[in-house]
Formats: structure tokens, C-alpha cells, sequence
């Protein structure tokens, strides 16, 4: 093998790879085993949501939003719905607010339920994997109750919330966070106390402290190596600041913290969903919203991966005419670059997946002619510039 | 009589190791397939399913890779299917014939055995070395440093049977399957002592590795080098390469109970053949993948030592 460890090879995961069912493409620079060096290439399914926007009225903007990402669907909805509110300068109802945190949190568990599961799939272990989506399926059916889906639930709207929970749905909501909490409390202490699962993620993927913070990576990938940031703590919005609950912190910054930061989240969101439930107020789930002065808002809310932002600018019709995005993932994956250099090729599939990544949140325009990048970052920032002086001219 | 009755028996013995082995192996892929579907809460598939795969990949257009060495890439599977083949003669001829005519098989087959078992792995090495594909070649140089891991404990655990054996009868009947297998009727099965659970534990996890089955599937982790070894391979090669597999699925349980666990003259080794299975399977569910550097340190650092110990043990009579 003297003779092969010297050779570097490129092993290619993506466009389409078994690892994840999305497009994205990693060239592992491989010696070996040892991976040498990343590149990340990403930019398959660009949708255009950021184009979209501005051509829909501020109540169809939540629905298209939605769709920017499967498993978080309620975030992004969430932030831009935050964002025309913070535009509008209103405030929705109590009540609304409690019903944002109680769906909010509960796509929470569900997404790090979901997670779990994949990342025993990537280890091999499929029966972590089926037995974690078999525990989501209780929360799916919560969904499915209050909102007549299981994804994609359009439970936002600008001034408050689409759906009711109704008194009925209460005890059901409280038996399923029950079960879903003595059953993850099981796989928890499965997952951690497992030996074998301890030698394959400990230590594996490391992302210190100042590599977090110099990658601004957010969210539990943050979260584990040490960086204490939460938007729901830092930036209290919905019903946050309303019910006790704590910010999980560890300071390792491997895949195992990774994965011990989403598990013992799932018992804070538990937590915060049963606070919600208790003090839930009654009252209107909406308000009627006249008009949109024109302005700009910002929205940022915390969702299963990390910070969602969201910004949008008003001329004062029922149009946005800029809706800025910017999703979790793309922060987070970018740091694989430093978090799989030394590891093998076993130990980076896994590094790649730890961040939870959520490639239909990150696509970005990459615009090819004749196989040649078109537009380097330059042009485009100077493509936006005049972009922004024709708005301007515009407004004027 | 005698040359009418070997002749049929060749017969028989032919059609069990060439069509009866890969069907009881296809039928135990499911047997697996539908066990690890209980565990997971899925449904699993029908009893049929590896069979209806196993035909359509016969009947699929076969992908030679443009940089691929031609004949090696196609002749390879065949390797591990005559190796597997050579195997099922073996270990059934062996059991089967022993009685009948204690000098059927000959002195050192265990030794053959054990190369023909390697050839499966080889031909894994040489299909995914010829396929020209660098996921490929990662898998191979994988399951080369698994081999090399696995092999020594594998060894060692079959040398303690041997060494009991030896110890009564001499070297010349420890060397023969026919010789373990007579002693065990004589004397009762060989894991009934320390060294002798040591030695079936041992093979136990070789036969994971040998299996390709986690803990061991490292070269053909799916989600890291997708299916690593076998990628390039579509069409009837693929398909010779399920049967290999499901062959050994069917033969490694048992030659463990050739070895040691009282050979295969009466119905409870089905009940035993079973148990094996099951306990492999449920290793396969219960476990994540390992990185093949923790994989040979596992065989060599601590299956090993085990191994040797076991092996002081039979060598002072436990």
C-alpha cells in the first residue's frame, strides 16, 4: 500500500450519490484513505425563489417559501411572514404567536428525529434509521391533525396563524410528545451508550471553536463546538421568551457532540411545546393587515439547522420588491471544507452529512456558458450593484 | 454395487453444490432480508425476491467500463462462484461420504478450504481492480486490508479444532474435515470447551467479514464509496457475484458447524444452521459500520491475541 498512499485520487461524492438524495457534488481529494482536501460544488437545482418572490402578493409569499425546503418547512414561512410583519410594524396575537412556537418546535423534533435516522443510515446502522423515522411518524400524525398535512402545513400568514389548535387536539398533542419522549429518551441512551457508535463518531470531523466562528456556522452544528448562539434566545420572537426552556451547548465539535446537541434538543423542544400548551392564551389566531407601508423588514428565526434571515422591502404595494434569503445550510457546509481534512473517507462521508445539510436551502446562481463560469463572484457583486441603482432610480 | 452407488452419489452430490447451494443461499438472502425488515418495522420483501433479482439482472444488458481490462472484469466473478462451488463439494462431500469411507477426502482439504474461501475476496479484488473505476479501487484496496485482517484470526481459530483433533488422532486425521468431523461423532462436538467457544466466536465475526455484512460491508459502504467494489458491475456478472455471496451465506454457517459444532449427520444441525443465520443477521442490525482502520485493528489487535489464547488452551487440553 506504500506506493498507493502517495497517489491522489479524486473520489467524487454527488452529483448523484447514494449518501444523500440530493444534488450536490464534493471532490474528496483522497491519499489513501486519508482525504487531503475538499471542494464543494454546489448550484444543481437553483429555483429561483429570490426572483419568484417579488411577482406574488405578501399572502402568497409564505406558500412559495415553504417550498424552498422540504423538512424545515415551516422556518422559512416563518421568517418571511416575520419579516413582512416587522415591515408592517404590527404585531400578531398572543394566541397566533403560542401556535407559531408549538408548530415550530414540533418540526423541530420531527427534523431532528429525521436526522438521527439519516445518520445512522450513513454509518450503516439502518436500524437507528428506520427506528428514528418510526418515532417521527407520531409527530407527522400531530401534523396531519392540526394542519391536514403532514409537510408543508402553510401554518403562517402575515398577521397571524392558518390553523386553530383546537381543545380537542391538545391531550392528543401531549399523548404523542409523551411517547415520542420516552421513546427518544430510549434511542438516545441507545445511540450514546453504543460503543461501536461511539468509535465511529467521537472524535471524528472536529470543528473547534474558532473554526466556527471564522466559517459563521449556525445552528447545533455551532452549537456543538461551543458557540452559544440561538436566535429564539438571542432575538426572542413567537412565544420564546415566554416559556422556560435551555440552549443546548457542547464544546467538542465532533460528530458525536453533533448528534448529542440535536438529541437533547428534541427534550427542549418537548419542553417548550408542554410550555406553550399550558399557558396557551385564547383569543383571535389572526389580524386583518390593510396595508404594507412601504420599508423594509427583517425576519430571522432559528430552525432545525440554524439561523433562517429573511428580508424584504415594500414600495407600499401588495408586492414584496426585494425578498432576500439566506438559509442555514449554506453557512454550515462551507465549513466541511476545514472539518474533513485529515479523516478518511469513511469518517468525511459522515462529516458531510453531520451539518444537516439542506441543499434546496443553499442554491445559489452559478450561470455557465460554453462550459466556462460566466460570472465570477466580482461580476455578479457588480451585477447587483446596478441592480440595486436601478431600484433606487426607481424609487426616486 | 459400489460403483452404481458412488456414481449416483456423485450425481446427487453434484446437483446439491451447484443448483441446491445458490438456492438455499437466495432463499437465506431472504431469509435475512425479511428478518432485518421485522427488526426495522418494515414489511420485507416476498420469499421470491431474490430470485426475481437475480433473474432480471440475468436477463439485463451487462456494462463493460470503457477503461476496464475486458476478460479480467468478466472472468472475475466466475472465480468467486468456483471457489464457492469448490467449497460446497468439500464441506458436504466431507460430511456426507466420511462414514461411508473414512478415506474419501484427502489429507490437508481443510487447508484447500481455506484458500477457496479466499477466493471470493479475490475476485472481488480482481473484478473491481479490472473495472477501472477509482470508487472501485478504494473498495478493492478495502477489502484487501480487511482480507489481510480478517485472515489471521480465521486461521488461528481453525488451527484449535485442529490441534484438539491432532492431539487424539494424529496430524494426518486433524487435517481432514472427514477426521474433525469423525472425531466430533466419537467424541461429541468440539465447542464444548473453552477453546472451542473461543474458535466459534472467532468465526463468528470472520464470517460477518466474509459476508460482507456490518459491521464489515467497508468495501462496499454504499453511502461512502457507493457499493465500492461492485459498482462497475451490472447484468449477469452482477448477478454471479449475489450468487457467490448467497453461496457463502450458506457455507460459511456450515463449515462452523463442520468445525466444531458436531458436523452435519443429524437434524439438529439444521436447528444449528439456523441459529448461526439468525445470530448473523441480528450482528448485522444491532451494529454501524466500522472504518476498516478500526476494523483491523479489531482482527488483529484483539481477535488475534483471543485467537492464540484460545489456541494455548486446546494445545494444554481445555
Amino acid at each position: 500500500m506504500s506506493d498507493e498512499t502517495k497517489v491522489r485520487r479524486i473520489v467524487p461524492i454527488g452529483p448523484y450519490h447514494p449518501l444523500q438524495e440530493e444534488p450536490e457534488f464534493f471532490k474528496l481529494v483522497v491519499e489513501g484513505e486519508t482525504v487531503v482536501d475538499l471542494e464543494i460544488n454546489l448550484g444543481y437545482n437553483h429555483r429561483g425563489h429570490e426572483f419568484i418572490s417579488p411577482e406574488l402578493t405578501y399572502d402568497q409569499v409564505p406558500f412559495l417559501v415553504e417550498r424552498i425546503c422540504g423538512i424545515c418547512s415551516n422556518s422559512h414561512p416563518l421568517a418571511a411572514v416575520l419579516a413582512i410583519e416587522d415591515c408592517a410594524g404590527i404585531k400578531p396575537p398572543p394566541r397566533a404567536n403560542f401556535i407559531r412556537t408549538i408548530i415550530h418546535e414540533l418540526e423541530r423534533i420531527h427534523s431532528h428525529l429525521l436526522w438521527v435516522g439519516l445518520a445512522g443510515h450513513f454509518i450503516g446502522y439502518n436500524t437507528v434509521w428506520m427506528w428514528a423515522w418510526r418515532y417521527r411518524e407520531h409527530i407527522l400524525q400531530v401534523f396531519e391533525m392540526i394542519t391536514g398535512n403532514r409537510n408543508h402545513y402553510a401554518a403562517n400568514k402575515p398577521g397571524g396563524v392558518r390553523w386553530d389548535i383546537k381543545p380537542e387536539h391538545v391531550p392528543e398533542i401531549r399523548a404523542a410528545l409523551d411517547l415520542v419522549e420516552k421513546k427518544t429518551m430510549m434511542l438516545t441512551k441507545a445511540v450514546l451508550d453504543d460503543p461501536v457508535i461511539r468509535a465511529r463518531l467521537e472524535g471524528v470531523g472536529i470543528l473547534t471553536k474558532e473554526q466556527a466562528i471564522a466559517w459563521s456556522v449556525v445552528g447545533p452544528t455551532a452549537r456543538a463546538s461551543g458557540v452559544d448562539i440561538d436566535v429564539r434566545r438571542d432575538d426572542p420572537h413567537c412565544a420564546y421568551d415566554q416559556v422556560p426552556w435551555n440552549v443546548i451547548v457542547l464544546s467538542e465539535g465532533d460528530v458525536f457532540a453533533k448528534a448529542k446537541v440535536r438529541l437533547l434538543e428534541i427534550f427542549e423542544s418537548i419542553k417548550i411545546i408542554r410550555g406553550c400548551l399550558d399557558k396557551l392564551p385564547d383569543g383571535p389566531i389572526d389580524m386583518r393587515i390593510d396595508e404594507i407601508p412601504s420599508g423594509e423588514g427583517i425576519g430571522r428565526t432559528e430552525a432545525p439547522r440554524g439561523e433562517v434571515f429573511h428580508y424584504i422591502r415594500s414600495d407600499g404595494t401588495n408586492r414584496p420588491i426585494r425578498h432576500k434569503i439566506r438559509a442555514p445550510s449554506y453557512m454550515n457546509i462551507a465549513s466541511n471544507v476545514v472539518a474533513v481534512r485529515g479523516g478518511s473517507i469513511a469518517d468525511a462521508a459522515l462529516t458531510l452529512a453531520a451539518v444537516d445539510p439542506c441543499y434546496c436551502c443553499t442554491e445559489r446562481m452559478a450561470a455557465f456558458e460554453d462550459g466556462m463560469l460566466k460570472y465570477t463572484g466580482k461580476d455578479l457583486l457588480r451585477l447587483s450593484w446596478e441592480k440595486t441603482e436601478k431600484i433606487r432610480e426607481r424609487l426616486k | 454395487m459400489s460403483t452404481w452407488f458412488s456414481g449416483w452419489r456423485l450425481v446427487v452430490g453434484f446437483l446439491v453444490t451447484v443448483i441446491g447451494v445458490p438456492i438455499v443461499g437466495l432463499v437465506l438472502t431472504w431469509v435475512d432480508r425479511f428478518v432485518s425488515a421485522r427488526v426495522q418495522w418494515r414489511k420485507g420483501p416476498p420469499f421470491y425476491q431474490p430470485f426475481a433479482d437475480i433473474l432480471k439482472l440475468l436477463l439485463k444488458q451487462t456494462i463493460v467500463p470503457r477503461g476496464a481490462a475486458r476478460t479480467t472484469f468478466l472472468f472475475a466473478p466466475v472465480v468467486g462462484i468456483a471457489g464457492m462451488t469448490l467449497v460446497a463439494m468439500l464441506i458436504i462431500y466431507s460430511n456426507f461420504n466420511t462414514v461411508v469411507n473414512q478415506q474419501s477426502s484427502f489429507i490437508g482439504d481443510i487447508i484447500v478450504l481455506l484458500y477457496c474461501f479466499a477466493l471470493v475476496p479475490i475476485s472481488f479484488i480482481i473484478g473491481a481492480s479490472a473495472s477501472g473505476n477509482p470508487v472501485a479501487a478504494v473498495g478493492a484496496s478495502r477489502e484487501m486490508t480487511l482480507y489481510l485482517g480478517y485472515e489471521l484470526p480465521f486461521v488461528l481459530a481453525i488451527l484449535i479444532p485442529v490441534v484438539k483433533v491432532a492431539q487424539q488422532w494424529g496430524v494426518a486425521s486433524a487435517l481432514r474435515i472427514g477426521g474433525l468431523v469423525a472425531y466430533q461423532q466419537q467424541f461429541g462436538p468440539l465447542l464444548y470447551s473453552i477453546s472451542g467457544v473461543i474458535a466459534a466466536v472467532i468465526v463468528l465475526f470472520t464470517i460477518q467479514a466474509k459476508l460482507g455484512y456490518v459491521p464489515f460491508d467497508i468495501p462496499e459502504a454504499e453511502q461512502e464509496i457507493m457499493s465500492g467494489v461492485i459498482v462497475e458491475y451490472s447484468g449477469a456478472p452482477l448477478a454471479l457475484f449475489r450468487i457467490a455471496r448467497a453461496m457463502a451465506f450458506v457455507l460459511l454457517p456450515l463449515f462452523l458447524i463442520t468445525l466444531l459444532w458436531g458436523g452435519l449427520r443429524d437434524w439438529w444441525a439444521l436447528l444449528k444452521f439456523l441459529l448461526i443465520v439468525v445470530l448473523i443477521v441480528l450482528m448485522k442490525n444491532t451494529n454501524p459500520r466500522l472504518t476498516i482502520h478500526q476494523a483491523l485493528r479489531f482482527f488483529w489487535f484483539i481477535l488475534a491475541p483471543i485467537g492464540i489464547i484460545g489456541l494455548v488452551l486446546a494445545f494444554i487440553g481445555l
